[in-house]
């Protein structure tokens, strides 16, 4: 790993990956939503209305990820002091807030017709809230200082410590008791959900999960130019 | 027209369906949007300052970024 932690051979990576992401990314999504929304059957209680299911789940899962790539390449940043890793943190916290965000509008357009209510305080969407939160909170602090290296290394510190937030998200459905479900793919003794459900859900998931990786390889070069942009500025600052 | 008209109901749940669907589909178009924004434009000012060939290919010239991306962290 310690090789493409140098800009210039993880730029030129990034240049060779980026159109196989994309390119499945974009196949994968469009599978997934034809899957989704004419092959996959309507839940036998919940009706038509499980389809959202098909956009929530990969969100909820995605928000999740994020944030365990965040507080990954924040201790990476912080023990090993790879300017790359810093980037990737800063690179991927917008994405993951947007797949917050996601997750919990889509879920409470599904907590209204199934659950009635848009929403309740309870231990799962609660710790969603956290996570959302975490995530400005990241943001906010890391363009918060003058000498950007302190806002990296306060962003990252806030990274980790936030990411005792990720287990209780995971088990909230079953340390409270909750309106959310359980879960039903990540559990022991396999799935409890029907294959012609399950299939959609996981070509949704890898669609999700492509487009942030494209999308991560897209803005961590952006972050990189943008430095080189800056040296640049810099020096000819200094030369007047 | 039938079928289609069913299928825009969604059994009933339609009102909440598609606004689902919707806003991911806004959400994730507008994050790759800006992304891409962003990156042409820097691409465009790198290639101004004659730091990049037009057209960007920033990993092109791969070797001599390291000093950029030290710089962001210091």
């Amino acid at each position: 790993m310690h090789r493409f932690a140098n800009p210039g051979r993880f730029l030129r990576l990034a240049n060779t990956l980026l159109p196989w992401c994309a390119g499945l990314a974009a196949v994968s999504i469009a599978l997934g939503l034809y899957l989704a929304l004419f092959v996959a059957p309507p839940d036998y209680q919940q009706g038509e209305s499980v389809r959202i299911m098909y956009v929530h789940v990969p969100a909820a899962w995605m928000a999740l990820f994020v944030y365990t790539a965040v507080a990954a390449a924040s201790a990476v940043a912080l023990i090993w002091r790879h300017p790359l890793a810093d980037l990737v943190a800063k690179a991927s916290s917008p994405v993951g807030a947007s797949f917050t965000f996601l997750a919990l509008v889509t879920g409470s357009l599904w907590g209204k017709p199934m659950w009635g209510t848009w929403w309740v305080w309870d231990a799962r969407l609660t710790s969603m809230l956290v996570l959302f939160f975490l995530y400005l909170g990241h943001m906010a602090i890391m363009n918060a200082f003058e000498d950007p290296a302190r806002g990296f290394r306060a962003a990252a510190v806030l990274a980790l410590v936030g990411f005792v937030n990720v287990p209780i998200i995971h088990f909230s459905v079953e340390w409270w008791s909750t309106l959310h479900q359980p879960s039903s793919v990540l559990r022991l003794g396999g799935p409890a959900i029907h294959a012609s459900m399950l299939w959609p859900l996981l070509v949704m998931m890898l669609g999700f999960k492509l487009y942030y990786v494209s999308l991560l390889l897209v803005r961590v070069k952006a972050e990189l130019l943008a430095a080189r942009l800056r040296a640049r500025a810099y020096a000819a600052l200094d030369a007047s | 027209m039938e079928q289609v008209r069913s299928f825009l109901a969604m059994g009933g749940y339609g009102a909440f369906v598609w606004p689902a669907f919707g806003v991911t589909a806004l959400v994730m178009g507008w994050l790759l949007a800006t992304s891409l924004r962003r990156l042409r434009g820097l691409e465009r000012a790198l290639a101004e300052h004659g730091l990049i060939p037009p057209g960007g290919g920033g990993a092109r010239r791969g070797g001599t970024q390291g000093g950029g991306a030290k710089e962001a962290a210091s």
